[in-house]
């Protein structure tokens, strides 16, 4: 037997099925966090059944992949679990009739139920039952509110014979037993609403985004470079002795000592230089890339719970679309600057082929994930500040100009936001650490296994000599046009495996304060790790992901020979910074052109004949 | 009195009445998915400079509504 859970999005459909079934997803307050389903199962009495998370939907007409999804699976299921908002229950019940007029058993669960008391909103629940002919449960999936009852109410589910109905036809039944079962009581605003409405706020909105997104980043990298001097103190004490014992245990096997140890000494070793996968690796994957993917989690979890996301979608909406998509892109955005992978898969909420290609390649391309910033802080921070801004302004400036072009270039129409900002809820710690937990162990799991293998991999190379004559092969471009020492060539191979592997092997190269800065954007740019090509591939389809290909490298090689340049010009590096982020602003805040203006125009129009 | 006017020409903090909605099935059905509809309140929160996205309450919920579709959607407001 097959529960399928099915309900608007956000309305905590996940946070009960987690409840359900002990399977971990991850849970945020935005639409459209589920894009594919999961399955777990639950186990009531002697009876064990499979229960679906399908991805959120307002219809069954398919309009968009998630819906799809929700389709194919109510097909297969045997059991119906309705989850409805129970604070915008008028709005949900479209959905509701729907699922009725399916004539398969069903149980309707009234979810955020704690939240209607706060909001001065009264529901008959025993009445909607009798009204809509399937039961009704309250729940709460935060507070864990009526859980316990929902397996037995979902052995009791059954089936009610509503008509199919036309959208105006359900609108007056919706209307009739809203009627019946629900009363709205006025009451005060609360101060969370009042941080609703200044989050989008006309003139203070956008002020507020910047200082709250800005004050996440310094936040992140300063505690994390607090952890991660901690963390460093820790192996001195406890973890060098053990490496310098097992240089010696070492001794009569110098290969085995070059892949695991590399340039470690009886004297000693640095960390950061000695290359090896028990010295630099260990110490680059759990030192300082693990401090920053943990505080990059919990920070965006934060804001996840809170509902902070779509608002940001709402304030860039207008500058995302003159990149050609709109705002709800700022999501997979942010999150593709945790891990590109889960920013790539949520590119599947948006509407049109042309958002999701446009949003993917710039996510692959110009946003790198935590790993990476934070090897690039401590990389190229240790030079002058300067160049941190200089790279980080870089990656604005060619995110602005790509985003520029792949709008006047991709073909296929944009549509106009449309999105549904769910109230501001206090994180609730405990599904909070959850989360945050989750995603971290979910790092160290697929990433580590990877960098750590990236490290052996390319000792190995260099003890092959497979390196130096890739090097030979790659010069023209290395050094030709980016301006770089042919040994690179091993960093640039070990970033198709892991981007922070590679920004380590950039560490004993001996490179300029340029070329640091140079060989950095490079490797942010020029192809995405293993892991995010194998979601590209399946999400943009092997045509589409072989365009993003070449251009990923167009970008890198013109990006690192114009900067290479730029840099010979004006060597102040704060000055540099400010000039190319100003030059690409300019561009993006040009007048559209009269075509553009129009086809913009016309846009919405035309997915609407579409639609028809 | 009152008067219809698109929902973009609408002052912070008017409430009104939605009259109707100047667009083909589809968008059509997408608002009211999302409860904007003919005849239901709603209450103007904010609109983005630059003919950036228009934020409603419509029932007890809030929705953030583009510019274009926005210029679409008419109010009956009160004077």
């Amino acid at each position: 037997m097959r529960i399928v859970l099915v309900g608007n999005p956000n309305v905590g459909k996940s946070t009960i099925f987690l409840q359900l079934t002990g399977v971990n997803v991850t849970i945020s307050n935005y639409p459209g966090t589920t894009v594919d389903f999961t399955r777990g199962s639950l186990t009531h009495g002697d009876r064990r059944v499979e229960v679906i998370d399908a991805p959120g939907t307002y219809g069954l007409e398919g309009h968009s992949e998630a819906e799809r999804v929700a389709v194919e699976l109510l097909e297969k299921g045997d059991i119906i679990l309705n989850v409805v908002d129970a604070t915008n229950l008028e709005r949900n019940l479209n959905l509701t009739l729907q699922l009725l007029a399916l004539g398969k058993p069903m149980v309707v669960a009234l979810n955020m139920w704690d939240e209607t008391k706060h909001k001065g909103i009264e529901i008959e629940a025993k009445k909607l039952s009798a009204l809509l002919g399937v039961p009704v449960v309250t729940t709460s999936g935060r507070t864990g509110e009526g859980l316990a009852g929902l397996p037995e109410a979902l052995f009791k589910a059954r089936a009610a014979s509503w008509p199919p109905m036309d959208s105006e036809q359900r609108w007056v039944k919706i209307g009739e037993i809203i009627k019946q079962v629900q009363n709205l009581a006025h009451r005060r605003h609360t101060w969370l609403e009042r941080l609703q409405d200044l989050s989008v706020h006309p003139f203070l909105g956008f002020p507020l985004a910047i200082l709250v997104l800005g004050g996440v980043f310094r936040l992140i990298i300063g505690a994390g470079e607090a952890v991660s001097d901690l963390i460093a103190l820790g192996l001195q004490h406890v973890y060098t002795p053990f490496i310098l014992r097992l240089h010696g245990a070492l001794a009569g096997l110098p290969w085995l000592h070059a892949v695991l140890l590399g340039r470690v000494t009886a004297a000693g070793f640095d960390y950061e230089t000695a290359m090896g996968v028990l010295t630099t690796g260990v110490f680059v994957a759990f030192g300082l890339v693990l401090p920053f993917v943990f505080l990059f989690y919990s920070t965006l979890g934060f804001l996840e719970d809170l509902g902070y996301l779509p608002r940001v979608a709402v304030l860039f909406d207008r500058l995302l679309h003159r990149i050609g998509v709109h705002g709800y892109s700022v999501i997979p955005m942010l999150l593709g600057c945790g891990c590109n992978v889960p920013g790539v898969l949520a590119v599947r909420n948006l509407e049109s082929r042309r958002e999701r290609f446009i949003t993917a390649v710039i996510i692959a391309t110009t946003i790198p994930c935590t790993a990476q910033t934070a090897m690039v802080v401590r990389t190229v921070g240790e030079r002058a500040p300067g160049y941190i801004l200089l790279t980080v302004f870089s990656l604005g400036a060619v995110w602005i100009v790509l985003g520029r072009i792949l709008a006047l270039t991709v073909r296929g129409s944009t549509p106009t936001l449309l999105l549904e900002m769910p109230p501001y809820r206090l994180p609730e710690p405990r599904l909070w650490a959850k989360k945050t937990i989750m995603r971290t162990r979910c790092f160290l799991a697929e990433a580590v296994p990877y960098f750590l293998g990236g490290v052996a991999f390319v000792n190995l190379l260099q003890i092959a000599g497979a390196i130096r004559f890739l090097g030979h092969l790659a010069t023209p471009v290395i050094k030709g046009i980016l301006g770089l020492p042919a040994q690179a060539v091993a960093a640039m191979i070990v970033g198709i495996i892991r981007k922070d592997a590679a920004m380590a092997m950039l560490a004993p190269l001996g490179l300029n304060d340029a070329q640091i800065v140079v060989a950095t954007l490079v490797l942010v740019l020029y192809f995405p790790c293993v892991a995010t090509f194998a979601v590209l591939w399946r999400e943009l389809g092997p045509r589409d992901l072989a365009k993003a290909i070449g251009i990923m490298a167009i970008t890198a090689l013109s990006t690192g020979g114009a900067l290479r340049f730029l840099l010979a010009l004006v060597p102040n590096p704060l000055l540099l910074a400010v000039l190319i982020l100003g030059g690409a602003v300019l561009l993006a805040i040009r007048r559209p052109s009269r075509d553009e203006e129009s086809e913009a125009q016309e846009a919405p129009a035309r997915s609407l004949v579409k639609e028809k | 009195m009152s008067e219809i006017l698109p929902l973009t020409m609408m002052r912070l903090d008017q409430k009104g009445i939605v009259h109707s909605i100047a667009g083909g099935r589809g968008m059509a059905a997408r608002l009211s998915a999302l409860g904007i509809r003919p005849g239901v309140k709603i209450c103007k929160r904010s609109a983005l400079l630059g003919h950036g996205p228009v934020i409603v309450t419509a029932g007890t919920g809030e929705v953030a509504v583009g510019h274009q579709i926005a210029a679409r959607i008419m109010v009956k407001v009160d004077e």
